[in-house]
């Protein structure tokens, strides 16, 4: 998976995004070493989905830099990395075709030759147990085939950093299920995940480190064991008693 | 005038199979169709451009387009008559009076409807597809082929709405046309002349005809865009 | 982008196109009247609605095309707008009836000649109930004083045609103003001859019409002839190829050659020989001094 240099750490220095007049996350600073799984966790409206996007590439910081490796941040280093980091969404976003084609298109589009696409294409499909599906049309999958779809066109893009966002928040407890197993398989492949989720059973599960947001703020930042034995602040502390936190 | 004689007219034309009614319906399928296939190769990629691009005049060029659709087809075709006469711009090209100049007026007529429509629809499939577009790498106009192709079944209506416009049209092909027997003559034109001529069953039959051939058109496409529509979700 | 969503999207216009020809194209294959193939030797012939509407042209053109090979395409309009499409140079013979108005034509170097061709005589149609009391007259103007003072609806061209003008002619004949003593009665459609017969004959309106769009005119509902025979609503044709002067692309020898045909005996002939239920339309003068 890891062909020639790593494009980690991902470091978020003093990142902050305002929009619509309001500053929607603080300067929050981070690093993202490679392997292992981040949850980004807090309550609706911290901005997790923000930062997520901010260091996918698909936003641009208010103020702060995302450098990839070391290298300088921004818009243009993340789409020049763009085929080594990709992200799944809340609701799967298919395009009107087939399974097969979703995936040979995400190929195509971050610049996969043919050859070489149809063979990525096919891998995809049978490792996510999709290849009976190959032909059908995306989007009459159900919503827990759908997601991992999603997750296999994002798999199949050879990802080294793969983001989530909330990638089961629609989903019934047997495909959340699916999902969550898939995703500790992918992290023990090495490849390093970074996701969001509100839903406080699921981190416990999944994460290896936790960072945690609320209000637009990077309240804590710290392994997962600690974080759940001994959360450092009173708003981590208030979720993780299961207060209502706003 | 009897209902019965304009169905005897209809019924005599399509089953007469006369070779100058032939003509007639030929010409007209054919302008027409070639109209709507000109204005889609340029109000597609024109259409899709409209709704990712921003630039200042943008919502002036849209207001201009909606206006545009409801432009007279007298309007176009004196438009277009005043450019191909002899005495006009393009006069030398010696296209009035000729089936290409029915194209150029209807294709006038069609393309604010395919770029409208193309701009809508693409517009609202670029809100769902954004985000993923640009995670792969599909920044702006990039997306385009991608937009068209996933919005195929909704641009297809507004392709059918374009050859509603154009086969029903009789003002500009009549003006740059100039309805000459056997070579300008199409549907709409020739059901003018017949009811000039005082023929009122056959300009009639002719006009059920017309509605016929558009009914069975609008069926086919919209038939198989409904299942295609289905099976792609 | 995919380069098969590329191609897609260029076949189904390609398609769109090509199914337009393919349909176009099997019908004009068989029958060589249906559709002129490219490069045919062609002239075009701005003429008025009533040698169109009546069936002459279908009747004649043939008949020269057999014998030169040269297609005739005929835009049918109202004789000022004929003469106007022959002055921007649209046409390449202008055949009409306006006798003032082709002189003037001439005059203005459009053509170097005009040539009178047939003649056949104005009607006035009128319905059966006859409100103004006209009906079985040989008088026109006459019957337009009364049709006038009674204020009996009247339907005008209103299109600068030949025919309009000829009926502003016997306005003028009659004494009247129209434009000055025109009222409700008096309705300007500005449309063709058959569009004025139509609505003539659902408005219980007089209508001046030439004889040969009325004979072959079918939606005759109450209207009948009023008045005919009069001196007065002669009307004659007259032919003109456009000048190679003005307008140097013009096909001015193959005009010429049908020019030179209709007033030949054998044009002349075959213009005769043109019959609706053995009335004929049309009578050819070509030969007659000051028509």
């Amino acid at each position: 998976m890891l062909d020639a240099t790593s494009i980690l750490p991902l470091t978020v220095d003093a990142v902050s995004f305002s929009g619509g007049g309001k500053q929607l996350l603080e300067p929050n600073s981070f690093v993202i070493p490679a392997g292992g799984l981040t949850v980004v966790l807090g309550p609706n409206g911290a901005g997790k989905s923000l930062t997520l996007r901010l260091c996918h590439g698909l936003l641009n910081p208010s103020r702060g830099t995302v450098r990839w490796a070391d290298a300088p941040g921004g818009q243009h280093a993340a789409r020049r990395q763009a085929k080594r980091h990709a992200m799944v969404f809340q609701k799967p976003i298919m395009l009107r075709r087939s399974v097969e084609a979703n995936i040979a298109h995400a190929l195509a589009a971050s610049g996969t030759a043919g050859a070489e696409r149809k063979v990525r294409t096919q891998q995809a499909l049978a490792r996510f147990g999709l290849a009976e599906r190959a032909a059908q049309p995306a989007r009459l999958l159900s919503g827990g085939e759908q997601q991992r779809l999603a997750i296999a066109r994002a798999w199949a893009l050879r990802p080294e950093l793969l983001f989530l966002d909330e990638p089961t928040s629609q989903l019934d407890p047997a495909a959340t299920r699916q999902i969550e197993e898939l995703l500790t398989v992918l992290v023990a492949e090495g490849i390093t995940v970074m996701m969001s989720t509100h839903d406080l059973g699921q981190a416990r599960r999944l994460a290896d480190r936790v960072l945690f947001l609320h209000r637009g703020r990077l309240v804590e930042d710290a392994a997962a064991a600690s974080f759940f034995a001994g959360p450092q602040s009173a708003e981590a502390r208030a979720f993780l008693a299961g207060e209502l936190l706003w | 005038m009897e209902v019965s004689a304009v169905f005897q007219a209809a019924f005599a034309l399509v089953v007469g199979l006369d070779p100058d009614f032939l003509g007639i319906v030929g010409l007209s399928l054919r302008v027409t169709l070639t109209a709507v296939a000109v204005a889609a190769l340029i109000g597609l990629p024109l259409g899709a451009a409209l709704a990712l691009a921003r630039f200042p005049g943008r919502s002036a060029i849209i207001v201009c387009l909606n206006a545009l659709m409801g432009l007279p087809p007298v309007v176009a075709g004196l438009a277009v008559f005043l450019m191909l006469s002899r005495s006009g711009p393009l006069g030398p090209l010696g296209l009035l009076f000729t089936p290409t100049a029915m194209i150029i007026a209807q294709v006038i007529l069609v393309l604010p409807i395919v770029i409208a429509l193309t701009r809508q629809v693409i517009e609202d499939l670029w809100g769902e597809y954004r985000d993923h577009l640009r995670s792969v790498g599909l920044e702006g106009m990039r997306a385009i082929p991608t937009l068209l192709f996933d919005g195929r079944f909704s641009l297809a209506t507004a392709l059918l709405a374009g050859f509603g416009r154009a086969s029903a049209e009789v003002g500009a092909v009549l003006i740059v046309g100039g309805n000459i027997a056997g070579y300008t003559r199409t549907m709409t034109t020739a059901i003018t002349l017949e009811t000039s001529k005082g023929d009122l069953p056959l300009a009639l039959g002719l006009g059920i005809v017309l509605l016929s051939l558009t009914l069975a058109i609008n069926a086919v496409a919209f038939g198989a865009s409904r299942i295609g529509a289905r099976y792609a979700g | 982008m995919s380069l098969i969503q590329r191609r897609s999207l260029i076949a189904a216009g390609l398609f769109l196109g090509l199914a337009g020809h393919a349909l176009a194209q099997a019908p004009a294959a068989a029958p060589p009247a249906a559709t002129a193939p490219a490069g045919t030797r062609f002239i075009t012939v701005a003429s008025t609605t009533s040698t169109q509407d009546s069936g002459l042209f279908g009747h004649i053109l043939p008949i020269f095309k057999a014998k030169t090979g040269i297609e005739v395409r005929v835009i049918s309009q109202g004789t000022g707008q004929a003469l106007d499409t022959g002055r921007r140079g649209d046409a390449d013979v202008v055949f009409v009836h306006a006798k003032a108005q082709e002189l003037k034509f001439v005059e203005e170097g459009f053509s170097t000649e005009r040539r009178p061709v047939m003649y056949n005589d104005f009607v006035l149609i009128g319905p059966k109930s006859d409100p103004a009391g006209v009906a079985g007259s040989k008088d026109i103007v006459a019957a337009l004083k009364k049709i006038q003072e009674k204020g009996a609806p009247f339907v005008s061209r209103g299109d600068k045609s030949g025919t309009h003008s000829a009926e502003l002619n016997l306005w003028k004949a009659a004494g009247i103003d129209i434009a000055a003593q025109k009222g409700p009665w008096y309705r300007e459609i500005g449309q063709g001859m058959g569009a004025a017969l139509n609505t003539s004959g659902a408005m219980g309106a007089y209508v001046l019409s030439d004889r040969a769009t009325w004979i072959s005119f079918k939606n005759r509902g109450d209207l009948v002839i009023s008045v005919e025979g009069d001196k007065r609503l002669f009307n004659q044709y007259g032919v003109m190829s456009v000048s190679l002067a003005k307008h140097p692309h013009v096909k001015f020898n193959d005009g010429k050659l049908f020019a030179d045909w209709l007033t030949s005996p054998e044009g002349q002939k075959a213009i005769a020989d043109y019959k609706i239920d053995g009335q004929q339309l049309f009578f050819p003068n070509a030969g007659q001094a000051g028509a």
